[in-house]
């Protein structure tokens, strides 16, 4: 492959792709937080809305809905998404209703009389949630979140079936000058293994300071067992 | 929705129903071959000589962080050129069983690994032979975490089904690109097509629900 | 006499006592754990809860912390409605008088010491940082921790988050500090600690204290009034001496011999 390969089609596809995740990861996380912290409301009515949310993205199809957005809301609303922001979106919102399951498992695993002590204290619901309940649930929430977050970055590859110039629509490029698929597709598949394995290595250094944070020691905790 | 137009529908549907039904046929295939293959990567996960556990353990590694679309071209294209010849449906049937095999991998081997030591020590002084062993003691018990989260991923199976249409095969989301093109009717395949994702996967992920709580306790 | 059973007929004023508890019900499933229970607690009082597991005797302080309701009857708190509520904001205003100290400390475990202490006065009663971070180191000094004001509650034994969590309490400055088995978590060693800054506070202090306890020695040194539950009522109140020393009701004499 020659030099002129990688400088316009390679690197400005894996610049694209990381943009992408991150763009979508935030998105997500936006998402994650709203509704599943809306899934434990006191309102019925806020939580149903919530549960609602999860279950219609989590039973869509990102791809479907990738499409949908792009050619469907168009007609519907009268102007159209640029392409990278459709996809955005519609990572964006299904990746955040996992993500929201994941934010609602976290703060109902902080126990019970933590909420109490905040009631003790004569807190309100939202300083509960912002003080004591969230503090203690999102170190929990940070090996899951990895998981998503690998599979966000996964998800980004449809992109290219849009036409968006991400590392996946570079290496069709590339297959289409070139004519040769093993070698490119090859080195597309390791590059999206190296940014998993960087973004794995980084979710494991925010864990153990998070963790840190409210007391727990991770290496003590896997020296210790599966407590 | 102004411009919804319900004779479009009416138009999509042969052309839906084909999808479905080639759709649940990749499904099927596909989820038997990842229950398969998943099995040959935990036994392979849980083997006793380090030389099998560490390649195994850095090809489903490798597998489960990369993307299905670019596994899934990679078969397609590459593959021809050493000779082997799929037709796009079984690529990407392949392509789907293949990826998730390394998510069942990982069901089986934490569904084994949850089965409290003692049995294993309680099968041993009870001198009972190895293939009881699992099949007796260890599989019934680990059997009940693994079905509901083999079922979790044959939910999610069903929602990449649409990345085949990147290969053209004739699957729901395809079904409806062909539609549209020939109609340039967008708006209403594609939302049939998201609706019917939603209204098989959520009654899926509802029973699978009732099923861990049945069987996990 | 403060703390006794009034019967409802004969009701005095309910601005009287602090804390008034009438005809109330509490009930988890098919299992009534209050039953019809009266009584009152007249301010600056030291009331002790006794009686065997199960009578009732935590879910009193738990209702009094709004942390469950009750099903039936009423409780006032220095003259105001708690139940039946009246909405959140009344239950906010009620609970500012109410302090409450846990069986598991319940610390936070994301906060230093010191912030455990001044999070509340700044957050809910608007203190500058300033003021709450002196109130504390007062408090913690009191308690006998000045020292650990920075450590984060898992580096401290029990008794000492045990210390915390009465500082904690106090930097509300609440009228009534509800007790619930404070010691019962604790290694035994360390027991003595955690009571001897209570007996201080009981001392020193006019807060009204309503305590759950299983260490009648304590609750004889402290106690001003000593309330008899079982299954649900109040079967026989009045001073220390009188309850340990000469028990009217059989129920009480097997619960004494019991646990002395």
């Amino acid at each position: 492959m020659t030099a002129g390969l990688w400088q316009h089609w390679i690197l400005p596809g894996i610049w694209t792709t990381l943009q992408l995740t991150l763009y979508s990861a935030v998105l997500a996380t936006v998402v994650a937080f709203g509704i599943g912290m809306a899934r434990t409301h006191r309102l019925w009515i806020v939580r149903f809305l919530a549960g609602v949310y999860t279950e219609v993205f989590r039973g869509t199809s990102a791809l479907v809905l990738m499409f949908w957005l792009f050619f469907v809301v168009p007609g519907l609303i009268g102007w159209a998404f640029v392409p990278m922001w459709a996809a955005v979106l519609a990572l964006g919102l299904s990746y955040g209703a996992y993500g929201a399951e994941v934010v609602r498992g976290a703060l109902a695993s902080v126990t019970p009389a933590q909420r109490e002590a905040g009631i003790a204290l004569n807190f309100t619901p939202w300083q509960r949630m912002r003080l004591i309940l969230l503090p203690q649930a999102v170190p929990e929430m940070i090996p899951p979140f990895n998981n998503l977050l690998i599979e966000l970055l996964k998800g980004t590859a449809l992109v290219s079936l849009l036409g968006i110039g991400d590392v996946s629509f570079a290496a069709y490029l590339v297959r289409l000058a070139t004519q040769e698929s093993a070698q490119i597709y090859s080195i597309t598949l390791v590059i999206y293994f190296v940014i998993a394995f960087l973004l794995t290595r980084g979710m494991k250094v925010v864990e153990r300071r998070t963790k840190a944070g409210i007391g727990i020691d991770v290496k003590a905790q896997a020296a210790g067992g599966t407590r | 929705m102004s411009n919804w137009d319900w004779s479009a529908v009416a138009d999509f549907m042969p052309r839906f129903w084909d999808g479905v039904q080639l759709t649940l046929q990749i499904l099927a295939l596909g989820s038997l071959l990842s229950f398969s293959l998943g099995l040959v990567w935990a036994f392979g996960l849980l083997s006793a000589s380090r030389f099998v556990r560490w390649p195994v353990n850095v090809v489903t590694e490798f597998i489960r962080n990369t993307p299905l679309l670019v596994q899934l071209f990679f078969l397609f294209f590459v593959l021809p050129e050493f000779g082997v010849q799929f037709s796009a449906v079984t690529t990407g049937t392949v392509a789907i069983g293949l990826h998730y095999s390394t998510y069942t991998a990982q069901v089986y081997k934490a569904g084994i690994d949850a089965v409290p030591l003692g049995q294993w020590e309680a099968a041993t002084a009870l001198s009972l032979p190895r293939h009881r062993t699992w099949f007796a003691v260890i599989l019934p018990q680990a059997i009940r975490r693994i079905v509901p989260a083999l079922g979790n991923y044959v939910v999610s199976m069903l929602k990449d089904t649409p990345l085949l249409a990147g290969i053209s095969v004739l699957e729901l989301l395809q079904q409806a690109r062909l539609e549209s093109a020939a109609t340039f009717q967008y708006t209403e395949p594609l939302t049939v097509v998201g609706i019917a994702f939603i209204l098989i996967a959520y009654p899926a992920s509802l029973l699978l629900r009732v099923l861990e709580r049945r069987l996990v306790r | 006499m403060s703390a006794e059973t009034v019967k409802p007929a004969e009701t005095p004023s309910p601005t009287a006592d602090l804390i008034r508890f009438d005809k109330v019900t509490k009930r988890f499933g098919d299992n009534t754990v209050l039953d019809d229970l009266c009584f009152s607690v007249k301010p600056g009082k030291h009331v002790t809860l006794i009686g065997p597991s199960g009578s009732g005797k935590t879910t009193i302080l738990r209702l009094l912390m709004t942390l469950m309701k009750p099903e039936e009857g009423t409780i006032h708190v220095n003259g105001q409605q708690l139940f039946p509520s009246r909405g959140e904001k009344q239950l906010r205003e009620v609970r500012k008088n109410i302090g409450m100290v846990f069986q598991q400390f319940n610390l936070f475990p994301n906060m230093t010491v010191l912030r455990n202490i001044t999070e509340a006065p700044v957050r809910v009663l608007g203190l500058s940082r300033d003021e709450a971070d002196e109130r504390a180191r007062e408090l913690l000094d009191m308690v006998g921790l000045g020292e650990r004001a920075d450590a984060k509650p898992t580096q401290l034994s029990g008794g000492q988050q045990q210390r915390v969590a009465i500082a904690r309490a106090l930097a509300m400055r609440p009228q009534v500090l509800l007790l619930d088995e404070v010691t019962s978590a604790l290694d035994p060693e360390l027991v003595a600690g955690v009571l001897d800054v209570l007996r201080d506070i009981a001392r020193t202090t006019d807060i009204t204290m309503l305590c759950v306890t299983h260490e009648m020695n304590f609750a004889r040194d402290i106690s001003d009034d000593v309330l008899m539950f079982d299954a649900g009522r109040v079967i026989e109140s009045g001073p220390p001496e009188k309850i340990f020393g000469d028990p009217e009701h059989e129920r009480t004499r097997e619960f004494l011999g019991a646990v002395l």
